[in-house]
């Protein structure tokens, strides 16, 4: 007898739900552990870094579930997301020699990286999903071009005298409150004594509230609409979307490009956090960020993955690595840590599939 | 008799040296279910294949409701109406039933007045409904395909070209992997779909199958078409003489009795 949804519903509902949760659940265990373990852990500040820690591994991870959900990979992310920051950088700068106000270079420099940021992803979806390259090997190809390029563009040095400006919107946030006296929206108040200063409360970091944005959009895309529903069923059997009409080419193309545009979306915060551009910006965080998907529940051989799972599986590597700062434990435990999260859930994904990657 | 639905005229296909189909004729007339029979190689696939634009014909005609058609891909048979059941059936296994049987064509609804969303009730109605025509029972159309049993999976592979109004059903070994219970089932459909009129073709090894649901079997040996008998007329020695050649068949394609 085939089990059906209705019986699965039946047979032990809690257990059920902790297993198809277990990410999630892991996380709040990790972050109840460090919060008894750790100094300050659970302040305002530090929970707001673990954001601000785990952007480039979500905004790849991002990329990455849409492109692990149609069975693909792409490993050219992280050095995207270099020449993203790269070019971002580089314009900011050409711009502000040229005499524009950071007002305008800002914003223009940022269009132009994601601009050229999708290139990219064009080539590898068009090698992908055209001329049938396999999509290990096509990323590949285009790891060490776009690191090439971005070496090339920023002449094998990072790049420095970026506006000012740039860093402001890296680095503050979109509300400050100091308490019984002031809310400031945006501007950061000045001339604040040492002892308000103390007690301000800085809400909400620009660049999260940029990247949630582009987030909470193209989760929509992926969880609602059409394109969404074929993402999936391409990684389900791309025979039955061809066989279904389903422009299976035309498809691929479109998520790689969205792959690469949240690289370059990450390298252009990258900029604008460090007012600088480097083509190494992102050079660590490609395989971080799929160990982030398949933590969250997806499986290499496509089909399955949410956003909401990446983000669980992004929060699980910044919280791990903030974590062992506060506990001062040698950055290079973190490899393990990571290594051994990955090898849990793959291992899970493997033996209880049932429990993982199910969408409603 | 009523006007026949698929008429092949001469239809023949060469691959290389080697003659696949060899000049075959073949009629399906409304409400009618046709067995192809023959043994492996005999060319019934590459005749289906080329019914249903797989494979261009090289020579020969396909009529289609009375009018020649000639596709230029599988995707140009579906619009005619020619829907073909593949052994692996073409879902996505991931994928619910109800998402199966719109896959490609998926309903959707306006979000905030101007985004399309996929809209889940629509599609969950309107495969309920067809399946209830088909008198298919499958417990919750959330479940994903891969939970299904083998013969729900060919029931709602079955709905899917249904709902997209199938003028000419094509199933190749529809019953070849499935338990006899879920045999049963299949050709219980096939007679239910017959009983509405859609015409079927039936590529199968089964004798027991081809016997209990079809009215013509067409018996193909080495691209040949070698007989057609009427179902109840004819016997399972017969055809079995029929397919493997023991069975003399004269120019007129009759058996000398």
């Amino acid at each position: 007898m085939p089990e059906t949804a209705l019986a699965v519903k039946r047979r032990g509902g809690a257990t059920l739900w902790a297993g198809r949760n277990w990410a999630f659940l892991f996380l709040i265990l990790e972050v109840a552990a460090f919060i008894i373990l750790g100094q300050n852990f659970q302040s305002l500040e530090n929970l707001q870094n673990i954001l601000v820690a785990c952007l480039p591994v979500l905004l790849l991870g991002m990329g990455e579930t849409f492109v692990i959900i149609t069975g693909g990979i792409d490993l050219s992310v992280g050095f995207v997301m270099g020449f993203g920051a790269v070019i971002c950088a580089k314009f900011m700068v050409m711009l502000q020699a040229a005499g524009m106000a950071p007002s305008a270079s800002i914003p223009l420099a940022a269009l132009i990286a994601l601009a050229l940021g999708v290139v990219p992803g064009f080539i590898n979806g068009t090698l992908v999903a055209r001329l049938k390259v396999p999509a290990f090997l096509a990323t590949f190809g285009m790891y060490g071009i776009a690191y090439g390029v971005s070496e090339i563009v920023s002449g094998n040095t990072p790049i420095s005298g970026l506006p000012a400006e740039a860093g402001f919107l890296g680095n503050e946030y979109i509300l400050y409150i100091i308490p019984r006296k002031l809310v400031s929206v945006f501007i950061k108040p000045e001339h604040v004594g040492p002892d308000d200063l103390k007690i301000m409360l800085s809400i909400l970091p620009i660049i999260v509230i940029i990247a949630a944005v582009f987030i909470a959009i193209f989760a929509f895309i992926l969880s609602r609409t059409r394109f969404g529903q074929h993402n999936y069923a391409i990684g389900g059997s791309q025979d039955a979307a061809i066989r279904a009409g389903i422009n299976v080419p035309r498809h691929l193309t479109w998520v790689y490009v969205i792959s690469s545009f949240f690289a370059s979306l990450s390298g252009v915060l990258y900029a604008l956090k460090y007012v600088t551009g480097r083509a190494d910006a992102g050079s660590a965080r490609m395989l971080d960020s799929v160990v982030a998907v398949v933590i969250g529940g997806a499986s290499l051989y496509g089909g399955t993955g949410t956003v909401k799972g990446t983000i669980i599986g992004a929060l699980i590597i910044a919280t791990l690595e903030t974590g062992m700062v506060n506990l001062s434990v040698p950055y290079h435990n973190r490899y393990i840590a990571i290594g051994v999260i990955l090898v849990i859930a793959v291992l899970i994904d493997q033996f209880f599939p049932d429990m993982v990657g199910r969408r409603e | 008799m009523a006007d026949a639905v698929l008429q092949v005229r001469g239809l023949t296909k060469r691959f290389g040296g080697l003659t696949a189909v060899d000049r075959v004729d073949l009629d399906v007339r409304p409400g009618e279910v046709v067995g192809l029979l023959g043994d492996n190689g005999a060319g019934k696939s590459t005749l289906i294949k080329m019914v249903s634009g797989v494979y261009h014909p090289d020579e020969g005609q396909i009529l289609f409701q009375g009018r020649e058609v000639k596709m230029g891909s599988p995707m140009d048979a579906l619009e005619l109406g020619i829907e073909t059941l593949y052994q692996d059936l073409a879902l996505a296994e991931n994928l619910n039933v109800y998402a199966n049987i719109f896959l490609g064509r998926e309903r959707t609804k306006p979000f905030l007045g101007f985004i399309p969303v996929l809209d889940h009730d629509v599609m969950r109605e309107e495969s309920s409904k067809v399946l209830k025509r088909l008198e298919i029972e499958i417990p919750s159309l959330r479940s994903q395909i891969k939970n299904l049993s083998g013969g729900q999976r060919q029931a709602v592979a079955i709905s899917r070209s249904i709902y997209w109004n199938a003028r000419l059903l094509i199933m190749d070994e529809p019953t070849a992997a499935l338990g006899v219970q879920e045999q049963r089932k299949v050709l219980d459909l096939v007679r239910v779909l017959r009983g509405q009129n859609v015409p079927i073709i039936i590529i199968s090894h089964q004798m027991y199958d081809v016997f209990s649901v079809t009215d013509r079997l067409a018996v193909m040996r080495r691209g040949k078409k070698v007989a057609e008998r009427i179902t109840r007329d004819t016997t399972p020695d017969e055809v079995v003489g029929l397919i493997i050649g023991t069975e003399e068949v004269d120019r007129n394609g009759m058996a000398p009795r």
